[in-house]
């Protein structure tokens, strides 16, 4: 727990010692911003709807950002060596390096939060659609990032991971497109797995249970394969 | 303290280890030479924890490294090969990290960073970025480390590459204090090195336990009637051949002596036999002056040369 705790702070700091996150966190909220701005001038409505189905597409770009170097780093640079002969577990590891990049989108997350409070000043938004829409762009990034360490468990290549990821999460959001072209056993199938078919429920202020246990499971199932990942990477 | 038993590793069909046998006592320093490729990084690497092996079994401390892995990485501190240092972190922050990854109690945290930096001599770089650090102080960095949560054994990958001589013998001062407090396992493809830190030597090529010794054994066990200096007086080429034809001579090799109708011979002979009786009685048979005999000690680099029979390519 502690080996957890150690290595997600210091994942933390080490993303403010790149200019990486600087950018994608002043990217994120100057598009978020405009975008906002832009919704609300058309729509003349108080509600963040529109602005949460631009986030989780901003979230397609944001995610490999935050992720590619987790693991890629460290097997490049060796430092890896000293993570696994400590005495912390292999997914203590992962664990730690999820909570991290966690840590940073929810952080950013946090800083929109502006948009909500500006409509509250001029306005009388319905607060449910905009608690539930937080919630689920925070479990729909979780499920990218949970996505993004696993590819970054592949490689020693930041790049190569980054890539990897946004190929995977890009397949990942058209599952849904798929779905209505399937036959109605697979296309079911598929329409519980896409993410759009989940997420929007929650911008629509509906915390569906289904939902919730459909993004964290998605997250249990690429951190398992991600210690998975590192393990048999030591058998070769 | 450590016991590593019939370890085998195969990358692919590749074997690294193929039955490696050794053990360290408490306190004692061992070192595992080999030439580049013998596996040394890899009998380490599966001591630390960080591979399993194919089969065979290893322990730390009572604990063994598969099954009650955890524990045994508690009782560890280890240098890899490469240093794992972050290059954005000051000394300070990084030893705290690894600190915390190792679970030193947090009360104690201030106390052990100081302890290692003062045995490391890196007080004064502690707020230096890893990034910026010279070679040298990266690998005392590497050191610091290692020993952060005063584990029981010590595996350090060799510890000096790199580092210049006086930054080298430091270094083997630091390791030889080490020992005694810890169990400490180095690997090293210097032979000087090893016979300077290390108590007792394991030598292994292409993936064996060559010899187990303590340096002074190993040179003593190669020692003795296997090679023999002679000042003879005497004409040169008869001297030679009458030498070459002593039972259990391989090899003579002559050079003109320091008095001018003397020969100086070193005559090479095989291990199993003493023949300095037979070549004296040789000369001096045959009506030569014997002016000085006496055995080579062989360096512990010759008998690595003997023992290893892979050449090995010098690094950088
Ligand atoms: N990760 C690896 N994958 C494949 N082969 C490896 C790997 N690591 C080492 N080897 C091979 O195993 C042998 C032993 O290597 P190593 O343990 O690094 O030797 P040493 O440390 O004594 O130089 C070498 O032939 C090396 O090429
Ligand atoms: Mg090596």
């Amino acid at each position: 727990m502690r080996g957890t705790l150690a290595i997600a702070l210091r994942e933390l700091k080490s993303y403010f010692a790149s200019p990486v996150a600087y950018i994608v966190t002043a990217a994120f909220l100057v598009v978020t911003g405009y975008l906002f701005t832009l919704i609300l001038l058309y729509s003349r409505e108080a509600s963040l709807r529109y602005l949460f189905g631009n986030m989780s597409v901003l979230l397609l770009i944001v995610s490999p950002a935050l992720t590619m170097r987790l693991l890629a780093e460290e097997q490049r640079t060796g430092t890896i060596e000293l993570l696994l002969t400590s005495p912390v577990r292999d997914r203590e590891v992962v664990i730690g390096k999820f909570l991290a990049s966690l840590g940073l989108l929810a952080a950013m997350l946090g800083m929109t939060l502006f948009y909500p409070l500006l409509l509250f000043v001029y306005g009388h938004p319905d607060k449910g659609p905009i608690l539930s829409g937080y919630v689920g762009t925070l479990l729909l990034g979780a499920s990218f990032l949970s996505i993004g360490l696993f590819a970054s468990s592949l490689t020693a290549n930041q790049i190569v991971a980054a890539v990897l990821t946004f190929m995977g999460l890009l397949l990942f959001w058209l599952i849904g497109g798929a779905a209505d072209l399937a036959g109605p056993p697979l296309g079911d199938l598929l329409r519980y797995l896409a993410v759009d078919q989940n997420y929007n429920d929650f911008t629509a202020g509906v915390v569906d249970s289904k939902a919730v246990v459909y993004f964290i499971s998605v997250v249990v199932v690429f951190m398992y394969a991600t210690v998975r990942t590192l393990e048999s990477r030591r058998w070769r | 303290m450590i016991e590593v038993e019939n370890l085998v590793k195969y990358y692919g069909p590749h074997p690294a280890l193929r039955g490696v046998t050794f053990a360290a006592q408490k306190g004692e320093v061992l070192g595992l030479l080999g030439p580049n490729a013998a596996g040394k990084t890899t009998a380490m690497r599966i001591l630390t924890g960080y591979m399993p092996a194919s089969s065979g079994t290893a322990k730390v401390a009572g604990f063994d490294v598969a099954e009650q892995a955890i524990e045994a990485k508690k009782r560890t501190g280890y240098l890899p090969e490469n240093v794992p240092l972050y290059p954005e972190m000051t000394v300070n922050s990084y030893l705290g990290f690894v600190a915390d990854l190792r679970g030193v109690p947090s009360r104690l945290k201030k106390e052990r960073v100081d302890e290692v930096c003062e045995l490391a001599r890196i007080t004064h770089v502690r707020d230096t970025v890893a990034g910026k650090l010279s070679r040298g102080y990266r690998q005392r960095v590497g050191i610091a480390q290692a020993l952060i949560h005063r584990p029981s054994v010590v595996i350090l990958d060799e510890p000096t590459v790199g580092l210049d001589p006086k930054q080298i013998i430091e270094t083997r001062q630091l390791i030889k204090n080490l020992g005694g407090d810890h169990t400490v396992v180095l690997s090293s493809h210097i032979l000087p090195e090893v016979s300077m830190t290390c108590s007792r030597v394991v030598i292994i090529s292409d993936g064996r336990v060559a010899a187990v010794d303590t340096p002074d054994n190993l040179t003593r066990r190669l020692q003795g009637a296997n090679r023999v200096h002679l000042e003879i007086r005497g004409p040169a080429e008869p001297v030679a051949g009458a030498l070459r034809a002593v039972p259990g001579v391989l090899a003579v090799a002559s050079e003109p002596g320091q008095s001018p109708d003397g020969v100086t011979c070193t005559v090479e002979c095989g291990a199993e036999a003493d023949a300095r009786e037979r070549l004296a009685a040789a000369v001096v048979g045959s009506g030569w002056g014997l002016l000085e005999m006496r055995s080579l000690s062989l360096s512990l680099e010759e008998i690595f040369l003997r023992l290893t029979t892979t050449e090995e390519v010098s690094e950088q």
